[in-house]
């Protein structure tokens, strides 16, 4: 009786993880800015994790946790990398645009990039 | 008996978990701007799968899965506001602004 109600819950948990990825993934495509689809990539490691630790109950592999752990370390470290390269991106925009008082520096993808030339790299 | 229970608390943590993840999903996709996405992203998203790996520790009904598997609890619940925080600075810094949305009227520097 418990074994039959913990693989339907199983069932009933993969699809809804299903589910949450592939809202998830509907948000990075749609995402309109950079820091957007970040957090919704960061928002899919942490349900691939969950997943993972489902198929880990289901099959009875409990390695997979070890699989979980990794997939989570890589996952911040993604995050944080892209934090840094937003950050960059805006230094450099605040070098190109010094001119410009600061609330024009409104970050819509490459709107600011198109808007002048480009200097050449030093 | 305890198989039984350990069976049943398994299955309303995983269905518990899911239900979190689900709802983190749904959050990210209808909040406007990105400080109101990073709510359900990081909290329910943490706590979602923090519940599926307990569960999983748990059904293992072994010491060494179920300290590994609060080993990942502990990471995740350390790193998330982490990387959520530098993001919010990264995005704030870039000029990404507040949605019109979450701004109330006092706050007349954020609005125009």
């Amino acid at each position: 009786m418990a074994q039959s109600i913990l693989s339907a819950a199983i069932i009933l948990s993969l699809g809804l993880l299903t589910l949450a990825l592939l809202l998830t993934v509907l948000r990075v495509v749609r995402g309109p800015t950079l820091p957007d689809r970040v957090v919704a990539l960061d928002m899919l490691v942490a349900v691939a994790i969950g997943l993972i630790a489902v198929i880990a109950v289901k099959t009875g592999f409990f390695l997979y946790i070890d699989i979980a752990i990794a997939l989570g370390l890589v996952g911040f470290l993604a995050t944080v990398a892209f934090a840094r390269f937003i950050m960059s991106h805006r230094y450099r925009a605040a070098t190109e645009t010094a001119a410009k008082p600061p609330s024009e520096a409104v970050h819509r993808g490459n709107a600011r990039r198109n808007r002048r030339p480009r200097r050449p790299r030093r | 008996m305890m198989a039984d229970t350990l069976a049943l608390l398994c299955a309303f943590l995983l269905v518990a978990g899911s239900a979190f993840a689900l709802t983190a999903a749904i959050g990210i996709n209808r909040f406007p701007d990105l400080f109101t996405r990073m709510h359900a992203a990081s909290k329910a998203g943490t706590v979602g799968s923090s519940l599926l790996l307990l569960a999983a520790g748990l059904y293992s009904w072994d010491v060494a899965v179920f300290l590994r598997a609060l080993a990942g609890i502990a990471f995740l619940i350390l790193t998330a506001p982490v990387a959520a925080h530098l993001l919010a600075r990264a995005a704030k810094g870039s000029g990404y602004r507040i949605s019109t949305l979450s701004v109330r009227a006092t706050h007349r520097d954020n609005k125009k």
